[in-house]
């Protein structure tokens, strides 16, 4: 089919404006890598845009020296992980008894989930609870108060709903109690669901800075987020140079290290696990998008 | 007991113990985590202290709110609300659509794809780190917004960009779009490929501009979408955001421009410990934003679109 003029123009301005807006779109994460790669008094004369002037690797040396930094990795990947694996146990198991038909106050029960998706008591009353639960200043605050989401449930409980009968019928004959075909059959069947629920609820644990900022003061239980908004908030540089020796040294000797290049450093490491886990997060978010847009 | 009572909603319910106790574990952690808080509103018509709690403290019945109406900030935290909020349902919430509509011209595939991954990214990346790149690229120092302008002559000093009260709203809503406009375009992508694709054959014969096909019958196909989420955009007008302006934000210097109701209520509340006013002020924002949404959604329906 022959374009006419007027749709050759429009088509050309559209490849011209996608081309202009992937720019935009990277070029901020690009420019932040570079700086993170760049000396850092060379960075201050400025002009660092798309490649390091001058290459190093000390930033990310003197980061790695900072053991606040490595604690609070280790906060947000036990976090992440512990926190994805309960969400998703329960919020599935907790969608199965929603899912069946025969379930004593379904309807209620349903009600009662529904109504939390559009009135909440804010953020005061839940710092009071969180507070008047002792949880101020532990592990479990970053995890528990988030272990059910509403719309999750609703999203994996339309998939169990649309599962064929048939499929528990026969493992009733047999004899399976509701748990034996939740654990047997209904889990392994759900692979894909499952999969993208947990993957947005490892991102959102992953990326959670706020939790850690309201209810934590301890540096020792700082999610890597957290820590890094303070970070940037602070001067990283004698922060790490008062409880490091080695750093300490490395930055009077060398004097080429700045606040700025520490924090990009910081900032990248950071991210990485995102951009490693990219591919797998992109496939499943944009089904998971499509899951939960499909109105029941 | 009740059970004593009606013995047959207790035996059903017994029998089917099993179901039961699958969805109980939810109900409770909801019940703590949902629906306590939301009886702990009634802080808001009382004068809480701490030593009191809850039960003890005395009421005040509508002081708190009052209070809020007659602050000094109250008309300045309401305007920076409302004019963020027009902003980003203006800017913000029509982006993606017009991505999605680009997107769907692309015939190269590999292109599209390419456009595709690179928009969603920073999605997944957090405000946090957002907020870094943003606090890079305007820099004073060495910033490449400065640098560009100052090597095409077009300013002669940096300029401290989040430090102008007059700049925040225009950075605050294009980082918004940069953040959200490829992963907010998948649903209207979605949408736009369920549309009858004879539909644009046989406008195309009648010989229909490709702009003329989008605006009869890519736009009004996926119409319906675009309602629901405007219903749902209008029921959060009242939360302008939080996150973001809270990270950007961090200059005092701002707060004519940036201080919306949410991070009023987070300063006065967590940082200053004013709980029941801080309380007041976060139930006026929800209460009325419930009210929006049953609004919206009754206008909607006149459309044959609702959300329930």
């Amino acid at each position: 089919m022959r374009l006419s003029l007027g749709d050759k123009i429009l088509q050309r301005t559209i490849y011209i404006l996608l081309t202009l807006l992937s720019v935009i779109m990277l070029y901020p994460f690009w420019n932040s890598l570079v700086i993170s790669f760049n000396q850092g008094s060379d960075t201050a004369l400025g002009g660092v845009t798309l490649w390091p002037r001058v290459f190093t690797m000390e930033n990310y040396y003197i980061v790695f020296q900072d053991h606040r930094l490595l604690n609070s990795f280790w906060v947000t990947i036990l976090r992440t992980l512990s926190g994805t694996a309960l969400s998703l146990f329960f919020t599935a198991l907790l969608s199965y008894g929603m899912s069946k038909k025969g379930l004593l106050f379904r309807k209620q029960y349903m009600v009662f989930f529904m109504i939390t998706m559009f009135f909440s008591g804010g953020l005061i009353p839940s710092y009071m609870l969180i507070r008047s639960l002792g949880m101020l200043d532990t592990f479990w605050v970053l995890i528990i108060p988030g272990i059910i989401s509403v719309y999750n449930m609703i999203v994996i409980r339309t998939f169990f709903s649309a599962l064929p009968d048939g499929l528990e019928e026969s493992a009733k004959i047999d004899g399976c109690s509701n748990y034996g075909i939740f654990f047997r059959i209904v889990i392994p069947v759900s692979g894909p669901v499952l999969a993208t629920i947990a993957l947005f609820t490892a991102v959102g644990h992953w990326n959670d800075w706020f939790t850690g900022a309201i209810y934590i003061t301890k540096d020792h239980l700082l999610p890597i987020q957290t820590l890094l908004r303070q970070i940037m908030n602070s001067n990283i540089m004698t922060e790490i140079g008062s409880s490091n020796a080695i750093a300490l040294d490395h930055m009077n000797r060398n004097r080429t290290i700045t606040t700025k290049s520490l924090t990009m450093a910081t900032m990248m490491i950071a991210t990485i696990p995102i951009i490693l886990t990219y591919p797998f997060l992109q496939k499943y978010f944009v089904k998971g998008v499509l899951i939960g847009s499909l109105k029941e | 007991m009740k059970a004593a009572e009606k013995p047959s909603i207790w035996k059903q319910f017994t029998k089917q113990w099993d179901l039961q106790s699958m969805v109980w574990p939810g109900i409770i952690f909801v019940f703590i985590f949902s629906y306590i808080p939301m009886y702990g509103v009634v802080m808001a018509f009382q004068q809480y202290d701490i030593f009191n709690g809850i039960l003890k403290s005395p009421w005040v019945e509508f002081m708190n709110f009052k209070m809020f109406f007659q602050a000094p900030e109250f008309w300045n935290v309401m305007r920076n609300t409302i004019v963020i909020s027009l902003l980003k349902l203006v800017i913000t919430f029509p982006a993606p659509i017009l991505l999605a509509l680009m997107l769907n011209e692309i015939g190269n595939m590999a292109f599209k794809r390419f456009v595709q991954t690179v928009s969603y990214l920073p999605y997944f990346l957090s405000w946090v780190i957002v907020s870094g790149f943003v606090f890079t690229l305007l820099s004073v120092d060495n910033g490449t917004v400065n640098y560009l302008l100052e090597r095409f002559h077009l300013i002669q000093e940096p300029i401290n960009f989040l430090a102008v009260p007059e700049y925040f709203w225009s950075i605050l809503v294009s980082v918004n779009v940069w953040k959200e406009v490829g992963f907010a375009s998948i649903v209207y992508l979605a949408a736009i490929a369920g549309v009858d694709p004879t539909m644009y054959e046989a406008a195309s014969i009648d010989g229909a501009s490709r702009f003329k096909q989008i605006y009869l019958i890519t736009l009004p196909s996926i119409a319906p979408i675009i309602i629901i989420f405007m219903i749902l955009a209008i029921g959060n007008l009242l939360s302008a955001g939080f996150e973001d302006i809270l990270l950007l934000g961090t200059n005092p210097i701002l707060r004519e421009n940036s201080d919306v109701i949410d991070t009023y209520v987070y300063r006065v509340g967590i940082l200053n410990a004013r709980f029941s006013y801080a309380t007041a002020v976060g139930l006026f924002k929800s209460v009325i934003s419930v009210l929006l949404l049953i609004t919206a959604n009754k206008i909607a329906r006149r459309a044959d679109v609702s959300l329930w």
